[in-house]
């Protein structure tokens, strides 16, 4: 049966050819997708000034990419992990339990999380308060800590507009939340002094551990409905801005300065978001950028290093490369994360 | 049993002349026939609403705003040394090139005589990102052409081109930092004076993806080809695993409780959620058979055990349908049980065959959920691949997928460029089910 024939040789083909290529000549990175834009950006530049082909960027998230990353060492695994907070001490563990060992930490620079809301509707300036007194589960009412009874911005703050709150913040597996949690929510426990009622009450053996039962207490949102966790992309908290005029949603910068006829951002502090009020440290909301490499994998993946230097590289990474210019905020010190990757500086050799 | 026949006075009863009780029972059936239009028109009317929306909102995809420019390949810039060695050239990166596009500019600007405040640095803004690779790409292939002047088409950045769409007003970017209305002036006077136009762009059927800075290059093409070679594993191991398991169950097969458990078990994994084959895909093939991740062979696989239940199912039934008369006939004259499936029931069987399969690459086509799990979404689809085993094996994106990721990234041009790629992959399935519908109308016979 000549059709049975040509399947099997197809099949034999195939199988033959899997083995042949799994030789791998392409950059393979996952991991955090804030950083995806940025690394894609740099992907399509290597491939187009080097003879090397496009690197592939997957999404996907910071956690996730890492634990990939931490699968171990070969051709079968990727060889950068992005991620857009540091990686945690027990990754680093994994990491090593899997033989990934040495491991190349880069920052890229940094990212401003903003606060937007509908274009046509009310303009905002927030302080890390107002967020707290809005969204925390309890807040603290003459000494007392009580449920949440703000159902308006007017009433966290006389100076706001009379709209009723609802928020759309980031679901717990982004990056992101993270930070909203440390430098917004807690700001402002700790700014109304619900922190320290907290801290008095707080159950623990030790005084760290009584902070972070009263951290945790801090950071809990409320489960009303006002405070809406988006588990999807950014698009998903514009469209959701788009259909209900009163929502305030949780941007990066970049996403923000890409929607600047649909979305307009409030300060917070005082303080406008921009690459400019960032890079200073002025606007107070922001965070690191990194992707992580394996050192076992330079020489084995060809052009691994020369992808890390072009992604530092002053014309790349620097205040006037494309990246700045899709919103990313250069870092001061690049030079240093230059010569850390030209010396294939490893995590935990002591820095 | 009592013999007492009930005296009931008959009805004069005409069939010209309705009764109550007809009439009733006419009325329920008349209501029932308007409520079956009501559905259909409903029905209708939602498709209409659907192709009207995905036509207008991706129609902007397939049309892109173009520059012509003359532009100075000058030597001193891309061979300092002169002597026209390509390792020298390449060492020019892309950033090297980005001052021929502003001198480029300014010089267009000067001949016309059009006034405007710009920097040239600032001008370029209105080129997309790909016109320096571009450029590169032409003097890295035509080296010798370095020094001349050369006449290109680039394409505008995606904010300009949005400005001719319709898409981006110049009441929308005040705020905007990545456009300003002096550049949109300059696009206007370009524009009037025709060397900016808005054109047929078949790069977004044939092209790559682009990343995010430069939404107005990417295309559709590569994925495409991911695609492709999906379908083709699926075809090839879908096809005959299938027909050969649902000629054994439906001819040779014993009927006893292990096929009767094999049969139900079929019919449960035609229903199983896409994405239990996603994980299973990613737990069997890329982490304990090592394949490549992001390739569209394991695509492929996880596919084709997502279409084999449904090629499964349609082929029996096919063979079901072949009435036992032929079977007994061929047996009749001494063909052998294998000869009379092959000789006559399976070819009689061919076009329901041929149909359920094409109905199964069509459904696996449009399946997007178990490739969110072996890699295949993100910035993967940008090397178009250049021999049969790269395309099985290199990592490539398919075409639900690239929809998907256009439709998460920032820029709003990807979002038009996302109901675009509706348009083709509904062309694609549209297709696939119409040779499906004549194939079973020109060969299927009725008994």
């Amino acid at each position: 049966m000549s059709f049975v024939k040509l399947t099997t040789s197809a099949l034999a083909l195939a199988a033959v050819s899997a083995t042949a290529a799994i030789a791998r000549d392409q950059i393979q990175i996952a991991g955090s997708s804030t950083v995806l834009p940025y690394a894609s950006i740099v992907a399509e530049a290597f491939g187009e000034n080097f003879d090397f082909p496009t690197p592939i960027v997957e999404s996907g998230g910071s956690s996730a990419g890492l634990k990939r990353f931490c699968e171990g060492v070969g051709e079968n695994t990727i060889d950068i992990a992005n991620a857009s907070r540091q990686i945690k001490e027990n990754e680093l563990k994994a990491c090593a339990k899997a033989g990934v060992s040495d491991i190349i930490e880069v920052r890229i620079g940094y990212d401003g999380i903003v606060f937007a809301s509908d274009i046509t509707g009310n303009g905002f300036e927030f302080t890390p308060t107002d967020w707290f007194l809005a969204l925390s589960d309890q807040i603290l009412v003459e000494g007392q800590m009580v449920a949440n009874p703000n159902s308006n911005w007017a009433q966290v703050n006389a100076a706001f507009a009379d709209q009723p709150i609802q928020a759309f913040v980031p679901g717990t597996k982004h990056g992101t939340r993270e930070v909203f949690e440390d430098k917004v929510i807690l700001e402002g426990c700790e700014a109304t002094g619900a922190f320290d009622v907290l801290l008095a009450s707080a159950s623990g053996d030790t005084d760290k551990a009584k902070k972070n039962s009263a951290e945790k207490a801090c950071i809990a949102l409320r489960t009303d409905g006002k405070s809406v966790d988006i588990d999807g992309d950014y698009t998903e908290t514009l469209a959701r801005i788009e259909s209900n005029k009163d929502g305030i949603g949780v941007f990066g910068l970049a996403f923000y300065e890409n929607n600047t006829d649909k979305l307009q951002v409030a300060t917070m502090s005082g303080v406008m978001p921009s690459t400019e009020s960032i890079s200073t440290g002025e606007y107070p909301v922001s965070r690191p950028l990194y992707f992580y490499m394996k050192k076992a994998h330079i020489g084995v993946i060809p052009g691994l290093k020369n992808f890390a230097e072009f992604f530092v590289a002053d014309e790349i990474a620097g205040e006037d490369g494309p990246l700045a210019e899709y919103g990313l905020v250069a870092d001061p010190e690049l030079e240093a994360t230059q010569t850390a990757v030209s010396d294939e500086f490893v995590v935990g050799s002591g820095s | 049993m009592t013999d007492a026949i009930q005296k009931t006075e008959k009805k004069k009863s005409s069939l010209l002349q309705l009764d109550a009780r007809t009439r009733t029972r006419n009325a329920a059936e008349t209501r029932f026939k308007a409520y079956g239009m009501i559905a259909i028109a409903f029905g209708l009317l939602m498709l209409s609403i659907l192709v009207f929306n995905i036509v207008t909102r991706g129609a902007g995809a397939y049309q892109q705003t173009f520059v012509a420019l003359e532009v100075e390949l000058l030597a001193g810039k891309l061979d300092e040394k002169g002597d026209r060695n390509l390792d020298d050239i390449k060492k020019v990166s892309t950033f090297g090139y980005t001052p021929l596009l502003s001198n480029a500019l300014e010089a267009k600007v000067a001949e016309l005589e059009i006034e405007t405040d710009l920097k040239a640095k600032k001008m370029v803004g209105i080129l997309s990102k790909s016109a320096a690779a571009q450029v590169r790409d032409y003097a890295l292939n035509n080296p010798n052409q370095i020094g001349e002047t050369v006449g290109f088409e680039f394409l505008a950045s995606s904010r300009v081109d949005g400005y001719l769409k319709g898409r981006v007003s110049r009441d929308s970017i005040g705020n905007d930092k990545n456009i300003s209305p002096a550049q949109l002036d300059l696009a206007d006077a370009l524009k009037a004076e025709g060397s900016l136009a808005k054109r047929f762009n078949m790069s977004f059927i044939t092209g790559s993806d682009a990343s995010d800075a430069r939404p107005e290059a990417a295309g559709m093409g590569t994925s495409m080809i991911g695609s492709f070679f999906m379908m083709l594993v699926v075809l090839v191991l879908a096809l005959p695993i299938g027909v050969a398991a649902s000629i054994y169950l439906e001819e040779f097969a014993p009927k006893n409780w292990i096929t009767d458990i094999i049969e139900v078990n079929i019919s449960n994994l035609a229903a199983v959620p896409s994405i239990v084959f996603g994980i299973l895909g990613l737990a069997v093939f890329i982490n304990y058979m090592y394949l490549p991740n992001s390739a569209p062979l394991v695509g492929g696989l996880v596919l084709t055990l997502m279409t084999l239940p449904t090629i499964i199912i349609s082929t029996r039934a096919s063979l079901k349908a072949v009435p036992p008369s032929i079977r007994d006939a061929a047996l009749g004259v001494g063909a052998s049980k294998m000869q009379s499936v092959f000789h006559h029931v399976l070819p009689l069987a061919a076009p329901g065959i041929l149909t359920g399969t094409i109905i199964g690459l069509a459904q696996a086509l449009g399946e997007t959920a178990p490739l969110l799990l072996i890699g295949m979404v993100g910035f993967i689809a940008s090397n178009p691949p250049d021999s049969i085993a790269t395309g099985l094996l290199s990592p490539n994106s398919a075409m639900p997928a690239q929809i998907y990721e256009w439709a998460k990234r920032a820029d709003p041009a990807f979002y038009e460029r996302a109901w675009g790629g509706i348009i083709i992959l509904l062309v694609f399935l549209v297709t696939m089910n119409t040779v499906a519908v004549i194939l079973r109308r020109r060969f299927e016979r009725r008994w």
